[in-house]
């Protein structure tokens, strides 16, 4: 379970997260929208303490993010995370991207971890590239390089940024589908997206962010079809 | 017009005392790199960082070595040092000019080198639970690495070709001083330099394409 309690983020003068509260149960898949600068993507390197916060506390597990004690590393092994920049490892081949972290964070011989990542990039059709570097690839073929390098730590939960927003519009289904297979298989997710149609087809629950504040949660059918709040509505209307 | 027999015997026969001393250049070259790798990151890191007095010793350093001529710097090494004192013998001193040089165009590399690497990588790494010393080693270093390779091969051909300047501080063991004595004694200055020249050549080629390969080796992303 993540929760969220009152957080408080902010870069100098510019609050970007204000009071923001929420709590993600096990098995759930939370999709945050809002237009840029609502602080959706914050709150998500606030979760697996990318970045640091200034008020209220977030909680995996029990255990406290940011707290002075908190062996962050270990933490981060059970959050996945994929960035809208897929931020592939060029020096490494496909293979190598995502048995890195097992072997040298979980300590797992390389034997098992290129069994762990051979079936993980078959599970994100790449089972044909796993000798390949990265700049071979497509972008949609990097991106779910980067889904299956994050699956391959066997995280509990998975965050996913934006991942389709840097794609071509062509590339972005096969990454979609990925992601709707993890939610079929129970994978818990919290995802900052822009695909409305696709956070309403796989999303438990969706969030509405605006200017640092999530200003309405609900069903999909709650915040799609019939949204509480004007700045819902607003935006709703001008994005679909 | 034209009358100036070659003798090219006494050169050839004098070609193992060459080869000797380009031994010499070769350890004279790579021992100033060595130092000037060491140096450079120093210097690179040092112009990173938030300590004015760093900052203001490294763009100092790094100012002289690449806007003087590499002969006064060699100068400064065995004259300049000799004026206070401290004496360097011939090999010392031009190790410690070309070392001096070395570390001043090689901490410009390494400077670059370092924002190659963008920091969503580091990001990356990190977001997968390895720690900030094992994402500069594993992920960091071997993609800078490669950016200054290519630099680094130069500035070591450089630094091969700078170690003739040793004759001007009385270095008769390497390659061109060698070749200076051999010519003081015969004055076939044609036949030994031509034949010296062909020798440097032949360094500087083998370390470039050895290098190639290397890279092609290591570098296949």
């Amino acid at each position: 379970m993540i929760e969220i309690e009152n957080v408080q983020k902010s870069y100098n003068e510019l609050k970007v997260l204000d009071d923001v509260s929420l709590t993600v149960q096990t098995g759930e898949v939370v999709s945050i929208i809002g237009g840029s600068g609502s602080g959706k993507s914050t709150l998500l390197m606030c979760i697996n303490g990318l970045e640091a916060i200034q008020g209220g506390k977030i909680t995996v597990d029990g255990v406290e993010v940011h707290a002075k004690g908190t062996n962050i590393n270990k933490l981060r092994t059970n959050i996945g995370i994929v960035f809208q920049q897929w931020n592939a490892f060029p020096h490494l081949t496909v293979l190598e991207n995502v048995t890195l972290a097992p072997r040298k964070v979980l300590g797992k011989s390389k034997a098992e971890a290129e069994a762990i990542g051979r079936k993980q990039l078959e599970h994100v059709g790449l089972g044909d590239k796993l000798n390949v570097y990265p700049g071979k690839l497509s972008g949609g073929q990097q991106q779910r390089m980067a889904i299956a390098r994050a699956l391959a730590m066997s995280p509990k939960y998975m965050l996913f940024d934006e991942v389709t927003s840097a794609l071509d519009p062509q590339l972005v289904g096969e990454v979609l589908d990925t992601m709707r297979l993890l939610a079929k298989e129970g994978m818990t997710m919290i995802l900052v997206t822009h695909e409305m149609a696709f956070a309403r087809e796989v999303s438990d629950r969706v969030a509405f962010f605006k200017a640092g504040k999530m200003h309405e949660i609900g069903t999909p059918d709650q915040i799609f079809g019939n949204p509480q709040r004007p700045e819902t509505a607003q935006f709703l209307a001008s994005v679909l | 017009m034209f009358n100036y027999t070659f003798h090219w015997r006494p050169a050839f026969q004098a070609l193992p005392h060459m080869l000797s001393g380009a031994v010499v250049t070769l350890q004279i070259a790579i021992l100033s790199m060595i130092i000037g790798v060491a140096i450079g990151v120093l210097l690179a890191l040092m112009s990173g960082s938030g300590n004015k007095i760093f900052r203001g010793i490294a763009s100092t350093w790094i100012e002289i070595a690449r806007n003087t001529p590499a002969l006064f710097q060699i100068y400064m090494a065995y004259f300049g040092l000799g004026q206070f004192g401290i004496h360097l013998d011939s090999f010392v001193a031009l190790l410690a000019g070309i070392a001096f040089n070395n570390a001043g165009y090689l901490a410009e590399t390494f400077r670059g080198g370092l924002r190659v690497v963008p920091a969503t990588q580091v990001r990356a790494a990190r977001s997968l639970g390895l720690g900030s010393v094992s994402a500069f080693r594993l992920i960091v270093l071997p993609q800078m690495f490669r950016a200054v390779f290519y630099p680094m091969t130069n500035q070591m051909v450089w630094a091969i070709l700078m170690t003739s300047l040793g004759v001007v501080v009385g270095l008769n063991t390497d390659l061109t001083g060698v070749t200076q004595e051999l010519n003081v004694k015969t004055f076939r200055t044609f036949e030994y330099f031509a034949l010296a020249a062909v020798l440097y050549y032949l360094i500087a080629k083998a370390v470039t394409l050895g290098a190639r390969a290397f890279a092609y080796r290591l570098f296949r992303y």
